[in-house]
C-alpha cells in the first residue's frame, strides 16, 4: 500500500508531536493537560504510556482519536495515524476514522457496554457502519475474535446482555469490539486495571496473544509498571501532563534516568520490614470462628465470612489478603463494631468485645480504631482537618481547647503534615495528604490495634508506597498491633509478620511471611501468589500453565452439599471429595495452615511436578522477601 | 513529588442571574415587611370613583373592582402571599428534614413508619388534597399554613432522606459510628454540616410549590378569605375586570410570578447545587 | 478456567439477583392499592371532621325530630365512624356514592358527565403536550450547553413557577379580549362543528398545556441528558457512530424508560392545573363541580371527587413506576 510507503517515510506509524490539550476550570480559565507531548510508534509496536491519576495518560490516549473530553480541547501539536493527520479532519471524517483507523479499548467494559443491546450486536457495529463488510462476516469474525480471546462458549457468548457476562470476559469482548476492523492502532486504556488479581492475567494473556498474532499496533495506557512490563516494547513515562522519559521496556526497568521514573520504580517493590520477633504474650486480639453477613431480618441472608480464627500478638501485624468479595473488609467491621457478627467470638486482652459498637465500653472503642480506604469519603467535607482530628481527643480523651489545639499539632507532625493543615478544609489537600489526616485520626485515640483496610489502594503508587513507610514507622515508634488488609500481595509484604489468605470467605491459608515464602501452599495461594505480575520483562511469557492453572469444566455440586469454597477453580480437587465436603483444617510443618483435603504429601508431590515443568529457572512466584 | 496539594477551596462567584435573582428575592421580602409603611392609601380606602382604571399617575398600577389603588392592594397583600407562604415551607422543610435524617440514621422500624406514612400523603394530589380539607375545616390561615406544610412535607422528607441515607454510608459516618459516637451526635455533627445546600436549595423549592398552591386556593376563592386579601385573591375579586382589560387582574398574578420566578432562577443558578460531595 | 470466570460470574448473580418482572410488578400494583386504601381512609376522615349536624344542614332548621331522626338513620350517623366508612366504601366500589347534600341528585349521575368532559379536555392536552415537550425536551439535551438550550432552561423554569391562572387569564385578555379571536368561556353546545368545537378548546387545552409541558420537557431533558453523559455513549462515539444513529440506537432505546416515566408523572401535573383551567374558562368538568362542592360543602360529592382525582393520580404514577421496571433491561433479560 501507498500509505506504507509513506509511513515509512516518517518512521513512525503512528506519531504525535507536541501535543497540547487544554482544559477549562470552574473559572473559565484554560489549563494544559497535555503539554507538548511527543512519541511515535513503529508499525507493530507496543508502547506503553505510564502515569499517575492526572498525569494526562488517558487525554493523551484519546487525541489519538481525535477526541477530546467534554470541558477539553485539543490546542496545539499534530497527530498522525498512517497517513492520516487526525487533528485536520472535519466532523464528518472523524467520524469515519474513528473506531475504523483507531480502536479505542476502555477501563470499564461494565460501563462501556450499552446495556440494552446484545454484545455481538455492539461488537460487530464498528465493522458495519464503516461499511467494512457484511453482517454475516463480521459475526463470524467476531467469533473468531472470541475463540482467539479465550472467551468461554464462544459461539453463543455474544448473544448475551453486558450484565450477564464477568468483568473479565467483557473487557475480552472490548478487545474483539476494537479488533473486528483490523484497526491500524488500537488504544487500550487500563484495560486490567479494574479486575481482580488472578482474573488480569487471563486478560493480559489473551490480550498479548491476540496483538501478537495481529502484529496490531497498540497504544497500553496504565499506572502499573509490572503489567506494561509484560506487554511493551517501549514505555513512555508520564507525569503532569509531559513525558519525563521515554525509552525501551529494558531501559526504562533496568536504567531509568529520570527521578520520577525511579521513584516509580522503588514503589512498585517497597522494601520488606524485618519480621517481629513472635511474641508469647497473650494475644491483644483473639477471634474465634467468626461468622458474619449482611441481609436477615426479613431479607435474605448472605452469608460473607465462615468460621474465621486468627489472633494478633501486641505489637504485631497481621495481613488480610484475598480478591475482591472475599470478606476481608467485612472482616474489619466485624472487628471494629460495625457489623456485628452472627456466631463467633472476638477477644480483646481475654476479654469479650461485645458485638455491637453501642455496647463496647468507650476504653473498648479507643483500643481499636478503623481506617478507611478511601481518605475521599473518610473526612468529613464539611468540616477542617483541626475538628476532625480535635473531636476523638475529646471523644476519649476529654481534650480540648488549647490542649487538644496543641494536640493537634502532634498529631500532624506525627503524620509528618504542618501543623498549618489543621485549617484547611479534606478537599484542600491532595491524596496523600487526607491518608496522612485518616491516619491521625486514628492516632488520636491512641488505639493499640489499628484496623488498616486497602489504606493505600486508592492512592498512586508512588504516594501508597509513602504511606506505607510512615506505617511501618508509626508501627515501629508506638508499637502498635495492625490488622493490615489488601488485595495486593506487595504491600503486605513490606509490613506483615503474619499472612492471612481469605477466598469467599473462608481462612483457606494462615501462617508466617516466612511459612508462607515456602511451599506446599494451598491451592488458591499458590494461584493468588503466581498471579502477581513482577516488574520485570517477560515473566507473563514465561509463566507455565501449572502456576495459573484453574479447574476446568464444572464440578457437579449436590444440593445440600458444603463443598470446598474453592472447588470451582482448584485444579487438585478430587471428585467427590472436595465437592462434597468441608476440608478439614491442616497443620503445616513449615508452621501455619491450610483448609484443604490434600495432605501435606500430596500438596508437596503436586508442587514438586510444577517446578519440574517448562517454567524452570525463573521463579514464577515471587519472593516474599 | 507526585502529591500535589490543591490550593484553595474552589467557590465559584455568584453568576450574574443567581445576584439578578437573589436582588429580586430580598425585595419582595422587604415589601412583605414594609410593604403597608409604603403603601399610600390604606389597604380597603376606596380612592377612585372609576373601578378598573387603567394605569395612570395617581394609581400607577390602576384600580380595582371597588376604585381603591392597586399599588396599595399588591403592598399589603405582600404580606399574605408571602408571610403565610414562608412558615408553612419553613414547618415542611424544617420537619421534612429532620424526619429525613432521623429515618436515614436510626434505621428499620422508623424508617419504614415514616416512609409508608409520607408515601400515604405523597399520592395525594395537593390542589384536591388542599380542597378536601377546606371544605372540611374551613380557609383559616392556621389551616392554610398546616395544610400546606403536611402537603410538602413529604417531598422535603424524600429528598432529605434519601441524601442522608448516602451520607450515612460514607466513610466518614462509618468512622465515627465506629468511634463510638450517638446518633445525635451523628446526625448534627457529621450528616446535617454536608446537607445544607441541598436543604437551602429544597425550602426554596418548597416555598415556590407553597405560594403556588395557596394563590391557586385564593384564587378559588378558598383561600385567605375577605377583608384580607393575598395575590391570589386579588386576581380572583377582579376578574370581572379582565374583559375590560383592566391592569387589576393581571399585576396581582405578574406579583406572584416574579417572586416565584426569582426564587427558582435563584436556586438554579446557586454554585455547587447539591450536596457538596456531588461537585466531585 | 474461563469457565471458572463465568461461574464466579454467575455466583454473584445468583446472590444479587432482583426477584422476577412480573413479581416486582406486581409488588407494586399491589402497593398502589393499598396506598389508594391508605387514601380513601385520608378523604373520609378528612370530609368527616366537619363540625355541626348534617342531618340539620340539609333538612334546615325547621325539620321536625322525626324527619331529623329518619334522615340521620338512613345516612348512617348514628353509627360509629368506621362502621360509616364502610358503608361510604362498599357503594364507592358498586358505583354508589351516595346523593349531593345540596340538590339531592344522585353523585354517580352528577359526577359521570362531568368525567367525561374532563377526560376529554385531559386527552387533547395530552395529545397537544407529549410530542412538542419531547421535541424540545429531547433537542436540548442533544445540544445542551448551547444558548438554545439556555434558552429552554430559563423560559421553562419561569414557566413552571407561574400559576396557570396567570396562563389563563392573560390568553383570555389576549386571544379573547383584545384580539377577539377566541370565546372567553368554553361553552360547547350540542351538534357543534369541528371549527366551533377547536375554538372552544383551543384556550383551555393551551393553558392547561403550558403548565405541563415546561415540567415534561424538563424532566425528559434531565433522563436524556443521564444518558447520554455515560461511558457508552462516549465509546460508541469513539466506535464512530454517527450523532443520528448515536442517539436513535444508543441514547433513546436507554432512555425510553426514564422518558416515558418523565410524561407519566408529568401527566399527573395535569390534576392541578385542570382545577384553575375549569374553573376560569367555566368548562363543565369534574374539577369545576369539586371546586362548587366545596363551597357549598357538598361532602358525599367532595368525597367522589377526591375520589377519583386521587385514583387517576395514583394511577399515573403505577404506569411510571411500571415503565421504568420494564425499561430496565437488567431485569427484562435475566
Amino acid at each position: 500500500m501507498a500509505s506504507d510507503v509513506r509511513a515509512g517515510e516518517a518512521g513512525w506509524h503512528v506519531e504525535v508531536a507536541n501535543l497540547l490539550v487544554t482544559a477549562r476550570g470552574a473559572s473559565g480559565v484554560s489549563t494544559p493537560i497535555v503539554r507538548d507531548l511527543s512519541f511515535g510508534i513503529a508499525r507493530g509496536e507496543v508502547l506503553a504510556l505510564i502515569g499517575e491519576s492526572g498525569s494526562g495518560k488517558t487525554t493523551a490516549g484519546l487525541s489519538l482519536l481525535g477526541y477530546a473530553r467534554p470541558g477539553c480541547h485539543i490546542a496545539g501539536g499534530r497527530v498522525r495515524v498512517g497517513t492520516t493527520d487526525v487533528l485536520a479532519l472535519s466532523r464528518s471524517e472523524l467520524a469515519d476514522f474513528r473506531g475504523a483507523k483507531v480502536s479505542y479499548v476502555a477501563q470499564s467494559a461494565a460501563a462501556a457496554f450499552n446495556p440494552a443491546q446484545r454484545l455481538l450486536s455492539q461488537v460487530v457495529e464498528p465493522a458495519l457502519i464503516h461499511g467494512l463488510m457484511s453482517r454475516r462476516a463480521a459475526e463470524a469474525k467476531a467469533r473468531e475474535l472470541f475463540h482467539a480471546l479465550a472467551l468461554p462458549d464462544p459461539e453463543r457468548i455474544g448473544d448475551r446482555y453486558p450484565h450477564q457476562v464477568s468483568g473479565g470476559q467483557l473487557q475480552r469482548v472490548m478487545a474483539a469490539m476494537a479488533l473486528i476492523v483490523d484497526p491500524e492502532l488500537i488504544v487500550l486504556d487500563e484495560p486490567s486495571t479494574a479486575l481482580d488479581v488472578t482474573t488480569q492475567v487471563e486478560v493480559l494473556r489473551a490480550f498479548k496473544r491476540v496483538v501478537r498474532d495481529l502484529r496490531t499496533t497498540a497504544l497500553y495506557i496504565s499506572h502499573d509498571l509490572a503489567v506494561v512490563a509484560q506487554v511493551a516494547d517501549r514505555i513512555v513515562v508520564m507525569y503532569g501532563g509531559e513525558a519525563k522519559e521515554m525509552g525501551t521496556t529494558g531501559t526504562i526497568l533496568e536504567d531509568a534516568q529520570h527521578p520520577y521514573t525511579r521513584s516509580l520504580l522503588a514503589a512498585a517493590a517497597p522494601p520488606g520490614v524485618p519480621e517481629a520477633a513472635a511474641d508469647p504474650a497473650p494475644p491483644l486480639l483473639d477471634v474465634a470462628d467468626l461468622t458474619a453477613g449482611y441481609g436477615g431480618k426479613g431479607r435474605a441472608f448472605i452469608p460473607v465470612l465462615h468460621g474465621i480464627s486468627f489472633a494478633i500478638a501486641p505489637g504485631r501485624v497481621l495481613g488480610v489478603i484475598g480478591e475482591s468479595g472475599c470478606g476481608k473488609s467485612t472482616l474489619a467491621r466485624v472487628v471494629a463494631g460495625l457489623l456485628p457478627q452472627t456466631s463467633g467470638q472476638v477477644l480483646l486482652d481475654g476479654k469479650v468485645l461485645p458485638a455491637r459498637v453501642e455496647e463496647r465500653t468507650r476504653e473498648q472503642l479507643r483500643a481499636v480504631q478503623i481506617v478507611f480506604q478511601s481518605a475521599d469519603t473518610a473526612l468529613n467535607p464539611a468540616r477542617r482537618v483541626g475538628p476532625i482530628l480535635a473531636r476523638p481527643l475529646r471523644f476519649y480523651h476529654g481534650m480540648r481547647g488549647a490542649a487538644a489545639h496543641r494536640r493537634v499539632g502532634e498529631l500532624l507532625d506525627m503524620v509528618r503534615l504542618p501543623a498549618t493543615l489543621a485549617d484547611r478544609f479534606p478537599e484542600e489537600l491532595s491524596g496523600g495528604q487526607k491518608q496522612r489526616v485518616n491516619l491521625a485520626r486514628a492516632l488520636a485515640a491512641e488505639p493499640r490495634l489499628l484496623l488498616c483496610d486497602e489504606v493505600t489502594s486508592a492512592l498512586d503508587t508512588v504516594v501508597g508506597a509513602a504511606v506505607l513507610e510512615l506505617l511501618a514507622e508509626l508501627r515501629r515508634e508506638l508499637g502498635l498491633a495492625m490488622m493490615f488488609i489488601s488485595h495486593d500481595l506487595s504491600t503486605v509484604r513490606a509490613i506483615c509478620d503474619d499472612i492471612m489468605i481469605l477466598y469467599a470467605g473462608q481462612r483457606v491459608e494462615f501462617g508466617s511471611r516466612a511459612a508462607l515464602r515456602q511451599l506446599p501452599r494451598h491451592p488458591y495461594t499458590d494461584l493468588l501468589l503466581s498471579s502477581v505480575p513482577q516488574l520485570r520483562q517477560g515473566w507473563l511469557d514465561n509463566l507455565g500453565a501449572m502456576h495459573l492453572r484453574e479447574a476446568t469444566g464444572e464440578p457437579t455440586l449436590e444440593d445440600g452439599a458444603r463443598p470446598c469454597a474453592f472447588v470451582r477453580r482448584c485444579a487438585l480437587r478430587i471428585e467427590g471429595v472436595c465437592d462434597r465436603a468441608t476440608p478439614p483444617l491442616r497443620y503445616l510443618s513449615k508452621g501455619g495452615t491450610i483448609l484443604c483435603h490434600h495432605t501435606e504429601a500430596e500438596l508437596s508431590l503436586e508442587e514438586v511436578e510444577d517446578v519440574a515443568g517448562p517454567a524452570q529457572g525463573a521463579s514464577a512466584v515471587p519472593d516474599l522477601e | 513529588m507526585s502529591d500535589e496539594p490543591i490550593r484553595g477551596r474552589r467557590r465559584a462567584p455568584l453568576s450574574p442571574v443567581a445576584l439578578a435573582a437573589g436582588a429580586v428575592v430580598v425585595a419582595c421580602f422587604a415589601l412583605a415587611v414594609f410593604g403597608p409603611a409604603l403603601a399610600l392609601h390604606g389597604e380597603g380606602a376606596i380612592v377612585s370613583r372609576h373601578i378598573f382604571a387603567p394605569m395612570s399617575a395617581a394609581f400607577p398600577l390602576g384600580t380595582d373592582y371597588l376604585g381603591r389603588d392597586m399599588l396599595s392592594r399588591v403592598l399589603y397583600g405582600a404580606r399574605f402571599t408571602i408571610g403565610v407562604a414562608l412558615p408553612a415551607a419553613l414547618l415542611a422543610s424544617g420537619a421534612g428534614t429532620m424526619l429525613g435524617m432521623l429515618a436515614a440514621v436510626r434505621g428499620r422500624t422508623l424508617d419504614a413508619a415514616l416512609s409508608r406514612t409520607m408515601d400515604t400523603l405523597i399520592s395525594l394530589p395537593t390542589l384536591i388534597f388542599s380542597l378536601v380539607v377546606v371544605a372540611a375545616l374551613g380557609s383559616s390561615i392556621t389551616v392554610l399554613v398546616l395544610t400546606a406544610a403536611v402537603i410538602y412535607t413529604p417531598g422535603s422528607y424524600r429528598i432529605a432522606r434519601s441524601i442522608a441515607v448516602d451520607l450515612s454510608a460514607t466513610d466518614f459516618v462509618k468512622a465515627a459510628r465506629a468511634r463510638g459516637e450517638g446518633g445525635l451526635a451523628i446526625m448534627l455533627g457529621e450528616i446535617l454540616p454536608n446537607m445544607v445546600m441541598p436543604v437551602l436549595t429544597d425550602f426554596g423549592l418548597r416555598f415556590v410549590f407553597i405560594v403556588l398552591l395557596l394563590s391557586s386556593l385564593s384564587f378559588l376563592g378558598l383561600g385567605i378569605q375577605p377583608p384580607y386579601s393575598d395575590w391570589g385573591g386579588m386576581v380572583r375579586e377582579n376578574i370581572e375586570g379582565l374583559s375590560a382589560g383592566a391592569p387589576a387582574v393581571i399585576v396581582p398574578a405578574v406579583a406572584i410570578a416574579i417572586l416565584t420566578i426569582s426564587v427558582n432562577l435563584l436556586i438554579d443558578n446557586l454554585p455547587g447545587r447539591g450536596s457538596p460531595r456531588r461537585g466531585e | 478456567m474461563a469457565e471458572a470466570i463465568a461461574a464466579g460470574g454467575e455466583r454473584r448473580r445468583r446472590i444479587g439477583a432482583p426477584p422476577p418482572l412480573a413479581a416486582l410488578i406486581a409488588r407494586r400494583i399491589a402497593i398502589s392499592l393499598l396506598l389508594l386504601l391508605a387514601v380513601s381512609v385520608l378523604v373520609f376522615a378528612g370530609t368527616e371532621m366537619l363540625p355541626g349536624d348534617v342531618a340539620q344542614m340539609i333538612l334546615g332548621q325547621g325539620a321536625t325530630p322525626q324527619a331529623l331522626a329518619g334522615l340521620r338513620a338512613a345516612l348512617h350517623l348514628n353509627e360509629p365512624a368506621w362502621l360509616r366508612y364502610l358503608h361510604w366504601l362498599w357503594g364507592l366500589l358498586h358505583g354508589n356514592a351516595g346523593h349531593s347534600l345540596v340538590n339531592g341528585m344522585s353523585v354517580a349521575t352528577l359526577v359521570g358527565r362531568r368525567l367525561i368532559n374532563s377526560l376529554r379536555l385531559a386527552l387533547f392536552t395530552t395529545v397537544v403536550t407529549v410530542p412538542l415537550a419531547l421535541l424540545v425536551g429531547i433537542t436540548a439535551a442533544i445540544w445542551r450547553g448551547t444558548t438554545y438550550d439556555r434558552v429552554v432552561n430559563m423560559l421553562t423554569i419561569a414557566t413552571v413557577s407561574v400559576p396557570e391562572f396567570l396562563f389563563a387569564t392573560l390568553a383570555v385578555l389576549i386571544f379573547a379580549v383584545r384580539l377577539r379571536w377566541l370565546p372567553a368561556l368554553s361553552l360547547v353546545m350540542r351538534g357543534a362543528s369541528f371549527l366551533e368545537l377547536l375554538r372552544a378548546y383551543a384556550l383551555p387545552v393551551a393553558t392547561l398545556s403550558l403548565a405541563i409541558f415546561a415540567q415534561m420537557a424538563r424532566m425528559t431533558r434531565a433522563a436524556l441528558v443521564n444518558i447520554l453523559s455515560s461511558s457508552y455513549v462516549e465509546m460508541a462515539a469513539l466506535k464512530g457512530v454517527r450523532p443520528i444513529r448515536l442517539v436513535l440506537r444508543h441514547a433513546l432505546p436507554n432512555a425510553l424508560g426514564p422518558v416515558a416515566n418523565a410524561v407519566a408523572l408529568s401527566l399527573s401535573f395535569l390534576l392541578g392545573g385542570v382545577v384553575i383551567v375549569e374553573t376560569v374558562f367555566s368548562y363543565p368538568g369534574l374539577a369545576k363541580l369539586m371546586v362548587d362542592a366545596v363551597s357549598t360543602r357538598d361532602m358525599p360529592l367532595v368525597q367522589a371527587c377526591a375520589m377519583i382525582f386521587c385514583t387517576a393520580y395514583l394511577l399515573l404514577v403505577l404506569v411510571a413506576d411500571v415503565i421504568a421496571l420494564l425499561a430496565n433491561p437488567r431485569l427484562r433479560h435475566r
